[in-house]
């Protein structure tokens, strides 16, 4: 394994990472919209605190998907090939999802509930089959020797997926609560903080059962126990301190918080996965490894250099549209942008 | 008997994958050129705006805009498919080409994705937060976003067209010059191509709807009547100068693609049997693939000389000729399947008259738009059928681009990357029938629903005018510093 082989494993870490903590609370705000919005005004509301971010922020999940393909064109292979189904129903969502912004915004009102509705489900199905995807993943699946997968139904979803599933959409979801309750102003800010306060129980609930299933039906535990325990810790230890802002009325350290949670699961998944890229769950000689997915190392020098000068000047113009939209939302603007 | 039914499988994977690609990948490219093409002509008009001062200018950027946004929104979500589908459908030739492919697709996102989501965003939401140089600036970057989207995404498609710095090594195709990838000849004619192309779809858009809004509003005010016409005669000029140069960088394409591709040339002009010296052109006919005759034939002599070389004498290669030479290049079987190094021939040959017959006539409707708008004599508003005219001309440019692609991405069969791996090779092998069969019928309902969605919030937007959509937009944003209150 080279320096450039480990480094790209963990720029991919890193891509995963911003996506959760950015188009995240995108999801989380996305069903927040059926769920925290009483009207129509109140939803547009919910709705302006994403409107001139969210697309940026999905970029994230298309670059770490270019990212994989162009640094581990086996990993992305084996990995799209095989979770063909599910990827199909990420797709559905984050199109009804993406079209929903424009199309709403343009509807005459009585067809926008279509596209709240359009936005909720879309927001739900992405977080959720992504979750069911990385923890099936690192549970290993039927991975034959040239790489391909052939699952059953079985394979997909199970306890630990399923389980995995529903934290990683509970954890939007809040994520998206504390955004919205730091991004809002009057009812719906107070609303928002209220239900994230509740929720952060039964998020505590699901953490558990998700770290019990972890160590029983991976090699995690076995394979690196301390960085295991301690993203395990960060995860717990992130989500209570994001509790604790919300009861102390910190907005900001709730919303960083709670996005700290998300980038520590990613943390836990890659982390676990070293060496590996993927697990194969009938013989560990065809585990996908880092050393044999990867690009040549020419192709990984181009990419680094593009990404060393491109990333901070990214990072730069998102900090300064979040800068340019910084204030918070009280009512939804007439006429302007959705 | 197993064997069969496998080959036959296996083969049906490929269909359905390859048509898969096709559905996904036209219908996609309706809304990329329609995007860059009428961000561009916002642009413009917005910078008319910043450099006038004249208010109208800044009505016609915010309702042209709008369906620019519109668009914009499918074009997004369906460009996912396509990233994800290379993975999904085509895992081998992920494998054997990722090395060098996948960096294109990644750099897309990095420089140009990131730059136009987020500048789409700022320019959408703050006409009346910043100042006006500084959103003008915003919506140059969404273009140059969409322009180096385009430059990424074609060097990609080039390289499966005209593969170079590469080397075939562990069993796959390595990156060994970047450089090249970037500096290769059919990225330059394709990139000129398809961008002068995207331009002319935007402005032949835009022309054309505001030439129905003139059709459907018997009484309009001045202001209103203004920016129709000003946008009609900018959206001819703009015609003029983008028709003539897509028709110029196709004629380069096509010389470049005689000797480069010869097969799909020879393809476009439904030539089974090389010619003489003073090679004929068939204007129209029909291919018997079978017989290798083309009946029905109109010819004009010497022409494809001229149209192959810019002069009057030299032969063009036939298709049986290029079979021969491929077959003893690249063999008559590969990884036990029989090659067929013919292209669909009809299809290639009218995708090409279609193509240059619009192209043409874009060209030529511009020019009597822009002499019958000129600032003396504006007769055009008067004709109604001239309107009509400039109006169906909206649809010319989605089946000239279609077209396009067809006969690019056709005459590249039987290879993914040319003379190097072929579409039965790049298949994902452990994806079922079933599985495919699903996400077709889904993309295809999908798509269907987004097409009839959009053209209804684009037809109901139309019932907006310019001047009314301007009243909406006097409401001032009510936010406050959540830094104010402590959040931190």
């Amino acid at each position: 394994m080279s320096f450039l082989q480990i480094l790209w494993f963990i720029l991919i870490g890193v891509l995963f990472s911003g996506f959760f903590f950015l188009d995240g609370f995108d999801y989380g705000v996305g069903m927040a919209v059926k769920t925290l919005g009483h009207n129509e005004k109140e939803r547009s509301q919910i709705i302006q605190t994403i409107g001139p971010v969210w697309d940026g922020n999905e970029v994230w999940l298309i670059t770490a998907g270019g990212a994989m393909f162009a640094s581990f064109p086996y990993w992305y292979a084996s990995l799209f090939s095989g979770y063909y189904l599910i990827l199909l129903l990420i797709l559905v969502g984050l199109i009804i999802r993406g079209v929903s912004f424009e199309f709403r915004a343009q509807s005459p009102e009585p067809r926008k509930p279509f596209w709240d509705n359009a936005m909720a489900i879309g927001s739900f199905i992405a977080p959720f089959f992504l979750g069911v995807m990385f923890i099936s993943m690192i549970k290993g699946m039927p991975l034959d020797a040239h790489g391909d997968m052939t699952a059953h139904f079985f394979d997909y979803f199970n306890w630990f997926s399923i389980v995995g599933g529903i934290a990683l959409t509970l954890l939007t979801y809040l994520h998206g609560l504390n955004y919205i309750a730091l991004k809002t102003k009057g009812v719906i800010s107070d609303r928002a903080q209220n239900y994230s306060k509740a929720l952060y129980w039964v998020l505590y609930v699901g953490e558990v059962i998700f770290a019990l299933l972890l160590l029983f039906q991976t090699d995690f535990l076995h394979v690196h126990p301390i960085l295991t325990l301690l993203c395990l810790v960060l995860i717990v230890g992130f989500s209570v301190a994001g509790h604790v802002a919300n009861f102390t009325n910190k907005q900001g350290y709730a919303f960083t918080f709670s996005g700290l949670t998300l980038v520590s699961l990613v943390a836990l998944i890659f982390c676990g996965l070293f060496p590996r890229v993927m697990i194969s769950s009938i013989s560990s000689k065809y585990d996908l490894m880092i050393q044999s997915a990867s690009s040549s190392n020419y192709t990984l020098i181009v990419m680094t250099i593009a990404t060393v000068i491109l990333v901070p000047c990214i990072l730069a113009y998102t900090i300064w549209s979040y800068w340019i939209f910084r204030k918070r939302i009280e009512m939804p603007a007439i006429g302007e942008g959705y | 008997m197993l064997v069969g039914i496998m080959g036959a499988l296996k083969m049906n994977i490929v269909s359905l994958a390859r048509f898969q690609f096709a559905m996904t990948t036209i219908f996609h490219f309706f809304f990329v050129p329609f995007s860059i093409g009428t961000v561009f002509v916002v642009a413009i008009m917005e910078s008319m705006y910043v450099h006038t001062g004249k208010p109208e200018y800044k009505k016609m950027t915010r309702f042209w805009g709008n369906v620019f946004l519109l668009s914009f929104a499918v074009g997004v979500v369906t460009g996912i498919i396509q990233e994800f589908q290379f993975g999904m459908n085509w895992s081998d030739y992920s494998r054997f080409m990722g090395d060098i492919f996948g960096a294109p697709l990644a750099f897309e996102a990095l420089l140009s994705f990131f730059i136009e989501s987020t500048f789409i965003g700022l320019w959408m939401f703050t006409w009346n937060k910043v100042g006006k140089k500084l959103h003008l600036f915003f919506i140059w970057m969404v273009a140059f976003g969409t322009v180096t989207s385009a430059v990424w995404i074609l060097t990609a498609n080039s390289f499966m067209q005209h593969p170079t710095g590469f080397a075939i090594r562990n069993g796959r195709a390595e990156m060994v010059n970047f450089g090249a990838l970037l500096t290769n000849k059919q990225l330059m004619f394709e990139f000129g191509h398809v961008i002068l192309g995207a331009i002319l779809t935007g402005a032949t858009i835009i022309t054309g709807l505001a030439a129905f809004q003139l059709l459907k509003k018997r009484t309009l005010s001045d202001v209103n009547k203004t920016i129709y016409h000003k946008t009609i005669r900018l959206g001819l000029t703009l015609m003029l100068i983008f028709s003539l140069g897509s028709i110029g960088m196709g004629d380069m394409q096509m010389q470049y693609l005689v000797h480069e591709q010869p097969m799909k040339f020879a393809a476009t002009e439904a030539l089974y049997k090389t010619t003489g010296e003073r090679a004929p052109w068939t204007m129209i006919g029909f291919a018997n693939i079978k017989t290798h005759e083309v009946k029905g034939k109109i010819e004009i002599p010497g022409m494809l000389s001229i149209l192959s070389y810019h002069k009057p004498t030299g032969a063009v290669k036939g298709m049986e000729e290029v079979n021969v030479e491929m077959e003893k290049k690249y063999g008559t079987h590969i990884d036990g399947h029989k090659m067929n190094y013919y292209v669909p021939v009809n299809t290639l040959f009218w995708s090409f008259r279609f193509m240059a017959g619009f192209g043409a006539l874009m060209a030529l409707v511009s020019i009597v738009g822009l002499v019958m708008t000129r600032k003396k004599k504006q007769t055009l508003y008067n004709h109604r059928w001239c309107l009509w005219v400039l109006g169906l001309m909206t649809f010319t440019p989605f089946i000239a681009n279609t077209c396009g692609w067809l006969i690019t991405e056709l005459g590249r069969a039987p290879w993914t990357v040319y003379g190097l791996f072929t579409i039965a090779q790049s298949v994902s092998p452990n994806v079922s029938v079933a599985s495919l069969l699903t996400s077709n019928i889904v993309y295809f309902c999908l798509f269907t629903g987004l097409a009839i969605i959009l053209i209804g919030l684009i037809v109901r937007f139309l019932h907006n005018d310019p001047e009314e959509l301007a009243m909406q937009g006097q409401a001032s944003d009510k936010e406050t510093d959540p830094f104010a209150k402590g959040a931190f």
